[in-house]
């Protein structure tokens, strides 16, 4: 028996939300009293991979293959499945991010293991198996008990805090079989954002809505951002407008993420809104209409206009970075 | 080339979530069912796709797994302009069961494009889409948003931790979408809905399979602390909270 989780690698890297995968991997293992394998495909170096071993798991797997080098869903969900199988996976652990969500259902059909996704916790009970999840866009929890003898889980993204575990790991690179007409995929360009913060990674995200008037308004709100090592996003209605770039929208139809730190500044916090960020440990909220929705999800709030707080909560921040 | 879009029927974005029976069941008094967000915009997509007569779409079909108080959410989608539906007559127990129906009637009854929402806004899953792709042995995109056809091929971006990529796959596949792949979904024309009523809705009866999950009960959010006011002339205050009392900065 053990408890498997798949590990992404960005350019051979990990990052801080792998160590969560890898922290929660190896706390599930515990609860089941089993070991805690992590299953990394692509090439990555072994200083990089003896970092998995930091977080829990015992186990480090390591394959490599020309076959693997892009994401080919079916080619991966066969890689992934075949070792779950020889190591006697009844936990299957993913990120809950695009990766994870392209693989985990794959897996499901094909291992015939229910999933219980977007968890953040770990599990209620391990008999029966009991998982506590978001329903409804976060209007709601449930309850969800996953009957099957293999179950996946795929973990959201700054959920499950990173514990560190003075362990060393084994490291295993194995072979594997990829036949080339197994991947169908074929990716053609690829447009990276570079040197900007992940709205998903970041712990504090400085987001505006329509109340900031005008794309034009955006310099100040950026400003906080950096200064604060923030990402930025923004409501439905601005990236609609074009004012903000299309991956910054956050909210029911768009981003769903839960840094510690959110700040909404001129948005009215529409229940679509809050949905995509209601996870977020805190909610600072910035309005000029004391009513607005948005205080009742806010733990910190300034009722005024976002145009002039903006630029003296700047000169705050400087002011603490400068000391 | 033939589209088949799922659709999942689920209470409006606004509704006020509540339960009843002890927290075991959704209250349905009063809520307006709609079609699935994304779902709602991979039938406009492929309606658009249709539209193009250099695509060669002959038609685009709605299936939906649920019971027959969904057909007003099927009769909105043939509003919508889907030429016809499948319903597969069963309550929608979860994301393996729905994948699974559809994977039967699928393996009789072949589309070149599938079109899945990335979750149904409901149990927020992410599942059905990634599950029928395998249980027909088919590829599957995730996290599309641009679905183009040239010459008769595929070309899909999805998004990547940090961009975007464009793809091509053999059809038949699954892709599974998520906001970009139109910008706004279609709404019903008056003559849209006169024409809906005469579209077939094919009843098809469920394969037996146990459901894999079970929600057991249901909890609220907990209620988050009441909100802590700043003076808007005095701002430095709450970044002086922000990094002393809540210490997040
Ligand atoms: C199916 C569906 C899905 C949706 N998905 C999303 C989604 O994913 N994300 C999303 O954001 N929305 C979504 N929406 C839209 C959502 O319902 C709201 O319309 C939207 O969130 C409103 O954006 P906003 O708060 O920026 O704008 P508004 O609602 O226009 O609010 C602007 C706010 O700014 C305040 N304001 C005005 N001037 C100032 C000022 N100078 N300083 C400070 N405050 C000021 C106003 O008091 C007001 O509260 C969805 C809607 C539907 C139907």
């Amino acid at each position: 028996m053990s408890v498997i989780t798949f590990v992404e690698n960005w350019e051979g890297k990990f990052k801080k939300l792998t160590f969560e995968l890898v922290s929660y991997t190896a706390k599930v293992a515990e609860m089941l009293n089993t070991t805690s394998i992590a299953l990394s495909i692509g090439s990555v170096e072994s200083s990089e991979l003896d970092k998995l071993g930091n977080y829990g798991v015992k186990k480090v797997i390591h394959i490599d293959n020309d076959n693997l080098k892009i994401l080919d869903n079916q080619a991966y969900t066969s890689v992934i499945a075949d070792v779950a199988t020889r190591e006697g996976a009844t936990v299957v652990i993913l990120s809950n991010n695009n990766t994870g969500k392209a693989l985990a259902p794959r897996l499901s059909a094909r291992l015939k293991a229910g999933i219980g996704s977007g968890v953040s916790k770990l599990p209620v009970s391990i008999d029966p198996f009991i998982v506590y999840k978001k329903v409804y866009s976060g209007n709601a929890f449930a309850n969800v008990s996953i009957k099957s003898d293999i179950r996946i889980l795929t973990l959201s993204q700054n959920s499950f805090d990173v514990i560190e575990t003075p362990n060393e790991a084994s490291v295993e690179t194995i072979e594997v079989q990829v036949e080339n007409d197994l991947v169908k995929t074929n990716v053609t360009d690829i447009q990276k954002q570079a040197g900007k913060i992940l709205l998903t990674d970041a712990e504090i995200v400085v987001s505006g809505g329509r109340g900031m008037k005008s794309g034009d308004n955006w310099g100040p709100l950026v400003e906080m951002a950096d200064l604060l090592g923030a990402a930025t996003a923004c409501s439905r209605p601005v990236s609609d407008e074009g004012w903000r770039p299309h991956e910054e929208h956050t909210g029911q139809t768009g981003k769903i993420i839960s840094p510690n730190l959110y700040f909404a500044l001129g948005i009215s916090g529409a229940t679509q809104h809050i949905a995509g960020v209601s996870a977020s440990k805190y909610i600072v909220a910035v309005n000029t209409d004391k009513d607005a929705p948005v205080f009742e999800a806010a733990q910190y709030g300034i009722v005024g206009d976002a145009m002039k707080v903006l630029p003296k909560l700047v000169e705050a921040l400087r002011e603490i970075k400068s000391k | 080339m033939k589209i088949l879009v799922c659709i999942s029927n689920v209470p409006d974005t606004t509704t006020k979530i509540k339960f009843v029976d002890d927290l075991k069941k959704l209250d349905e008094t009063g809520i307006q069912w709609i079609i699935n967000p994304w779902d709602e915009l991979a039938l406009t997509r492929a309606l658009e796709l249709k539209d193009e007569p250099a695509n060669g779409i002959e038609k685009v079909t709605v299936a939906h797994v649920g019971l027959v108080g969904s057909e007003p959410t099927i009769r909105k989608a043939l509003a919508i302009g889907a030429d016809d539906a499948i319903r597969i007559n069963a309550d929608a127990a979860d994301g393996y069961f729905v994948a699974f129906q559809l994977a039967e009637v699928l393996n009789n009854d072949p589309y070149d494009i599938i079109l899945c929402g990335i979750e149904s806004s409901d149990f927020n899953c992410s599942t059905v889409g990634g599950m029928l792709a395998e249980f027909l042995g088919i590829p599957s995109v995730s996290a599309v948003s641009a679905l183009n056809l040239e010459n008769g091929e595929d070309v899909i971006i999805r998004e990547i931790d940090g961009g975007n990529e464009t793809v091509t796959v053999p059809m038949p596949f699954v892709a599974i979408v998520q906001k970009g792949i139109t910008k706004e979904p279609r709404i019903p024309s008056m003559r849209g809905i006169m024409m809906a009523r005469s579209k077939p809705i094919n009843v098809i009866e469920p394969a037996a399979i146990e459901a894999m999950t079970e929600i057991i009960g249901y909890e609220m959010p907990k209620p988050r602390a009441a909100c802590k006011f700043v003076d808007a002339e005095n701002p430095a205050e709450l970044i002086e909270l922000l990094q002393n009392e809540a210490k997040l900065i």
